[in-house]
């Protein structure tokens, strides 16, 4: 699929960390489809843009298209799930959580129905200003009791966050990075499991807690601060809820300082959870927050967005240094 | 008045299913309208009772669709009151959760609760709520944030379609909820999806929280029509007229039916149809009595 692809006996393999995958979602969401019969998809006018056409090509019968309307989405996903149906549908993360707010709390959280919302645009990976990039939707979900929610890395983690999500019984929000995802972690070696972080990386002096897309830039950044002699964990949180307090807690415990990186708003975000996860354990460190401001964000490239408000992995890199000189000479 | 669930006919046979117990789908012949109008005098009493017990409650709505509740739940709807979940049976969708006092009547005069918990509605720690909670057997839906009930149920009659057991959505929902904008998306959606086994009951009763009507609503069943619904418009009290649509609404001709029920909040009470329209009717203790006698003086 790209040049960056190991290279097999019958061309690339578009597995291969470095190399990008076409739509992981839909590819994922084909197969799954072929096993269960009572799997469903459903779009709101963004059947396009979400990646779910592979799925409505293999099963039309089984793909709903309600135009542009999130409420009756979520609504008619949740009635079908009510008729023994896994109900998958695909929307950008804005007008899932901003306006069916109350039907994914309703309908399908506190009714416990098998919908699984995935959610396109996620933060600044669209062009598009505030009315596009869904900057606080993780924070939003995390707050209605029952649903699981997901942010995943890359497109490895994506198909396999997709079987899982199918597979929880009750409903589940995931972010979905489109198009040509790229693979950074090792399909061999990875495996998500829904509620449990991965440490990616160990090492004893800075402990960076990321999720989503950061995750890539805090492996770059590990690399980074390995070559000036700093040992960096790295612990990818994929699921927001449940929360993994543990791997957290204990990352804190042997780390000197940490840092959070997100591509959320960091208040009420990812550097809330863990914040209140070293509360609860008792456990004081420097804490470093890379993620976007509580403003709303211009229109513009996204590697100029993500440039300005900070999600590289240089500012990972920098994040790292400034929370480990604050932690110096203390005990 | 007899016994729940007395009346059906047993050993009907649906979708491979042999169901011995009390269950019925919309039987041959024409129904017994007085029989029918006894149910919904018993529905009436065991409101009246149940709202007297906590001194308060929606009875002007739940009074309002007894006649409804009757036909459905003692003619028109196939279910097995053995077995609330049963896979095959057709869907009630209480979207107004806060009509509980009624759906409690009717699932209790039915067998699938027991009689003598109506006399916990209300109480803390009942499972027989003020609003529809879907952990109590019968509901099939979380009512009471308005505007969920139509676009859930619309996805259920397409999950139905497709299991091909015949079974169909009925869905209740009020006046005041056709100023919910997701009402309309789900109403949009049902004609585009042919969704022939779902039948809107639209309340209309003239009364939302803030007292009658707020802003304008009508002409509500010419507003389905245009919608590409198969819209019908009745008197909600009139039994004979609410059989008549119901059967009228089995036609599977590929258009969602809705039924339009002009209701009179506190129906068969004279006092409470004359009170102020109220969301909320405030009773005082020393009415009861009366109310009783006037609901019994009125039976037909």
């Amino acid at each position: 699929m790209t040049s960056a692809g190991r290279t097999v006996a019958m061309g690339v393999d578009e597995h291969a960390v470095g190399a990008s995958i076409e739509a992981p979602f839909g590819r994922a969401l084909v197969e799954l489809g072929r096993e269960r019969p009572e799997l469903v998809g459903l779009s709101a006018d963004l059947a396009k843009y979400t990646d779910i056409l592979p799925f409505r090509d293999a099963y039309p019968d089984r793909f709903f298209n309600v135009g542009m309307a999130e409420q009756n989405l979520i609504a008619v996903a949740a009635g079908l799930a009510k008729t023994g149906r896994i109900a998958v549908c695909t929307t950008y993360g804005v007008f899932a959580t901003r306006r069916a707010y109350d039907f994914i709390a309703i309908a399908c959280a506190h009714s416990r129905a098998d919908v699984k919302i995935m959610a396109g645009l996620p933060g600044l990976t669209t062009g598009y200003g505030g009315t596009h990039q869904a900057i606080e939707d993780l924070g939003l979900m995390t707050l209605i009791p029952g649903l699981a929610v997901i942010d995943p890395c890359d497109a490895t983690e994506i198909m396999q966050a997709t079987r899982a999500a199918v597979e929880h019984p009750g409903p589940v929000y995931m972010r979905l990075q489109r198009g040509q995802v790229p693979v950074v972690l090792d399909r061999a070696r990875h495996r998500f499991a829904i509620g449990k972080a991965a440490l990616l990386r160990d090492g004893g002096d800075v402990g960076i807690v990321s999720t989503g897309l950061m995750t890539g830039r805090a492996l770059e950044a590990a690399d980074a601060l390995a070559q000036e002699g700093v040992t960096a964990s790295v612990l990818h949180v994929a699921t927001w809820k449940p929360f993994d307090r543990e791997a957290v807690a204990s990352l804190a415990a042997r780390t000197r300082a940490l840092v959070t990186a997100e591509n959320h708003v960091v208040r009420g975000g990812l550097a809330s959870l863990v914040a209140e996860t070293l509360f609860d354990a008792g456990l004081q460190r420097p804490l470093e927050r890379v993620g976007l401001p509580d403003r709303f964000i211009e229109c513009g490239s996204t590697p100029f967005l993500q440039e300005k408000y900070g999600l590289t992995a240089r500012h990972v890199a920098e994040a790292a240094r400034r929370a480990l000189g604050a932690g110096r000479g203390k005990p | 008045m007899t016994d729940p669930a007395r009346n059906h006919p047993p050993g009907v046979s649906l979708a491979g299913r042999t169901v011995t117990g009390p269950m019925r789908n919309h039987p041959p012949g024409e129904p017994s309208i007085p029989d029918l109008q006894g149910r919904a005098l018993q529905l009436r009493r065991h409101m009246l009772a149940m709202a007297r017990r906590i001194g308060q409650g929606y009875i002007g709505q739940g009074l309002a669709i007894a006649d409804l509740m009757a036909a459905l739940y003692f003619h028109e709807l196939r279910y097995d009151p053995a077995d609330p979940a049963w896979s095959g049976r057709d869907r009630f969708v209480l979207s107004t959760g806060h009509y509980s006092i009624a759906l409690w009547a009717a699932l209790a005069e039915a067998g699938v609760l027991p009689l003598a918990e109506l006399d916990t509605y209300g109480a803390d720690g009942s499972r027989l709520d003020m609003s529809t909670l879907d952990t109590t057997p019968g509901v099939e839906v979380i009512g009471g944030s308005l505007g969920q009930g139509l676009g859930q149920a619309l996805g259920m009659a397409i999950g139905l379609r497709a299991d091909g057991a015949g079974a169909r959505v009925f869905c209740e929902f009020s006046d005041g909820e056709l100023q919910e904008g997701s009402t309309w998306e789900a109403a949009m959606a049902a004609p585009h999806f042919c969704a022939d086994n779902l039948v809107a009951l639209v309340d209309c009763n003239g009364i939302q929280a803030d007292g009658p009507v707020v802003i304008g609503i009508e002409p509500v069943a010419a507003k389905f029509a245009a919608f590409g619904w198969d819209a019908a418009e009745i008197d909600g009290n009139d039994m004979a007229a609410i059989v008549a649509a119901l059967a009228q609404a089995r036609r599977r001709d590929g258009r969602p039916k809705a039924i339009v029920l002009r209701t009179r909040p506190g129906r068969g009470i004279p006092t409470l149809e004359q009170r102020e329209r109220a969301h909320f009717v405030r009773v005082d203790p020393h009415e009861w009595d009366a109310l009783a006698g006037e609901l019994e003086a009125g039976r037909e």
